[in-house]
């Protein structure tokens, strides 16, 4: 019989891999999906086999109570607020991995006085205090996260003197009680007291950890809490001795490492950096005065729409506040009928979380292969006619390229500004997330059009329609 | 003999071999539901969770410790696969 729980965990294991796979492919990801969910059935059914004949009304309880959360959560969603939801439920994943560890060690070391590594030995023990350690940052950062995100709390930097050394402290202090937990022990429930204690601060750690993140950086911190909510996985794997943990836990930890790599690279920005750079935590007043500036109307970019044969249309963060997305879809079917090609230049840190302007757009039927990344299309400017940028402001601001001055500096860009006539639909000349001037509003081919971007594009779709 | 520990790492680091290189493969476009579906895979700690949450006669501090854990790992499970075939089903139309 335990054979054939491993083999069932083994099988388990190579369908979260072919899902991962077939998740790398469009048309084949939704089966992906399906396939991983079906090895996440599969080893729940195992593990069931295994317990053997207990009492299952906790088990379906806990079934039943978290399954309809999840599932009203998951259908009730909207795509802007995607961002937010992935947070809470990574930290969802993190808690559980708390929790499986403070079970394991309630009902296995209990009130046993003495050293945890004597009960279940240092090798189960180590991992123990690390599945807890990890899965409690994972868990409150990932509420902070989702906090900042659904502007709960401000999106901007929050941070006090001496956060990097009080991080450090509470860091230490929790592994310092980890291994007294460990190595040394103490008389009835100091045992339980301690790794209670070790929880506590490093559920403080996490939220020390990301408050002082600024919104714009969330796509690093949500891929982060990601590869967390992995590695604590891993380590629950380590403390069952259950190798199907140890491997889900490290692609997925595999997984957030990646994308946090490709975020950092997209910022020009170092791990170190985005997370205790506080980056966007001063709020300038625009960084500068814009001179130049010339404003166009709806009415107008309208009229220049109509008459070129090649647009891109930049999304950005704005897109989603100003839910704009189906408008522009609409707009954008309008000229595609008057024989204009209409594309979508995409930076990867658009948006809150990876790929974030993907889903939007792909929500508001855009076709995906309209939809192309930044190092694809950014030699097509040159020989674009206009392009419309929505909602977006440091990934299109040329000073990235040679003011070595900027904080941005080096960062990639979009290289709208090389297009004929660049249209800025912003709400104001005010500053991005980094807090500084773009010069591309000062371009000679920029023109500005001012208002909510959703009333714009409106506005534009009408004029289209009328002529 | 190699300690459980070892043949965990072992197991810990080649599987982290394998996912970079799953993961690499995916299309940006593809980044959001990537990582809500991994997120969702996350949720395997529930293996752990059914464990904790199952007693025979009567349950003690564990098992109502284990409960919750089986209540957070479901909402991420269900939740992460849910709302990723949301998305997915999002993409799979063509111009």
């Amino acid at each position: 019989m335990e054979t054939l729980i491993h083999v069932a965990y083994l099988v388990a294991s190579v369908l979260f891999i072919l899902g991962l796979k077939r998740l790398a492919n469009i048309r084949k990801s939704r089966e992906g999906n399906a396939l991983a969910a079906a090895a996440m059935a599969l080893a729940m059914i195992a593990a069931l086999i295994d317990i053997g004949t207990v009492d299952y009304t906790f088990i379906l309880a806990g079934i039943v109570v978290g399954s309809l959360i999840g599932a009203v959560a998951a259908l009730r969603v909207e795509m802007t607020a995607m961002p937010q939801m992935v947070a809470i439920f990574n930290g969802m994943g993190g808690g559980g991995s708390l929790l499986v560890g403070i079970s394991h060690f309630w009902g296995n070391v209990g009130d046993g006085t003495g050293p945890m590594a004597g009960t279940l030995g240092s090798d189960v023990g180590i991992t123990l205090v690390l599945s807890v350690i990890v899965g409690s940052v994972t868990l409150s950062g990932s509420l902070i996260a989702f906090a900042k995100l659904q502007e709960v709390i401000t999106g901007r930097p929050v941070q006090f003197a001496g956060q990097k050394a009080f991080n450090g402290l509470v860091l230490v202090a929790s592994l310092v009680i980890g291994a007294w937990l460990l190595y040394v022990g103490g008389g009835p429930g100091a045992g339980q007291s301690a790794l209670i204690a070790t929880a506590v601060l490093t559920l403080v750690l996490g939220v020390t950890l990301v408050l002082p993140i600024g919104g714009a950086d969330m796509p690093v911190v949500i891929s982060l809490l990601n590869s967390y909510s992995g590695v604590a996985a891993s380590m629950t794997g380590f403390v069952l001795q259950n190798n199907l943990l140890i491997i889900a836990g490290a692609f997925v930890g595999a997984a957030g490492l990646i994308l946090t790599q490709i975020m950092c690279k997209a910022m020009n920005r170092s791990l170190a950096n985005v997370l205790f750079g506080g980056v966007g935590a001063e709020i300038s007043g625009g960084g500068g005065e814009y001179t130049s500036v010339k404003e166009a109307g709806a009415e107008e970019a309208a009229m220049i729409l109509e008459s070129v044969s090649s647009v891109i249309v930049v999304p950005g963060y704005g897109l989603a506040v100003a839910q704009a997305q189906h408008v522009i879809r609409e707009m954008a079917e309008i000229l595609e009928s008057n024989g204009c090609t209409v594309r979508y230049g995409i930076h990867p840190v658009a948006g809150r979380m990876p790929g974030h302007m993907n889903v939007l757009l792909a929500e508001a039927n855009v076709p995906y292969d309209r939809l192309v990344e930044m190092d694809q299309i950014n030699g097509d400017f040159k020989n674009t006619e206009a392009v419309m940028v929505v909602g977006a402001n440091d990934v299109v601001n040329p000073g990235a390229l040679h003011d070595d001055s900027s904080p941005i500096y080096g960062m990639p860009i979009l290289m709208v500004h090389e297009a004929q006539t660049v249209f800025v639909l912003k709400r104001s000349l005010a500053a991005g997330f980094a807090g500084i001037k773009n010069e591309l509003f000062e371009a000679p081919n920029t023109l500005m059009v001012y208002g909510d971007a959703k009333k714009t594009i409106t506005k534009v779709v009408e004029e289209l329609k009328a002529s | 003999m190699l300690s459980p520990l070892m043949i965990g790492l072992y197991v810990f680091v080649l599987a982290v071999f394998v996912g970079f290189e799953l993961i690499t493969k995916v299309p940006p476009t593809l980044h959001t539901p990537l990582m809500s579906g991994a997120n969702a895979i996350s949720g395997i700690t529930i293996v752990g969770a059914l464990q904790c949450a199952a007693y025979v006669d009567n349950p003690v501090v564990s098992n109502y410790i284990g409960f919750f854990a089986v209540v957070l790992a479901m909402i991420n499970v269900v939740g992460g696969f849910l709302v990723t075939d949301r998305m997915l089903k999002m993409f799979g139309r063509k111009g």
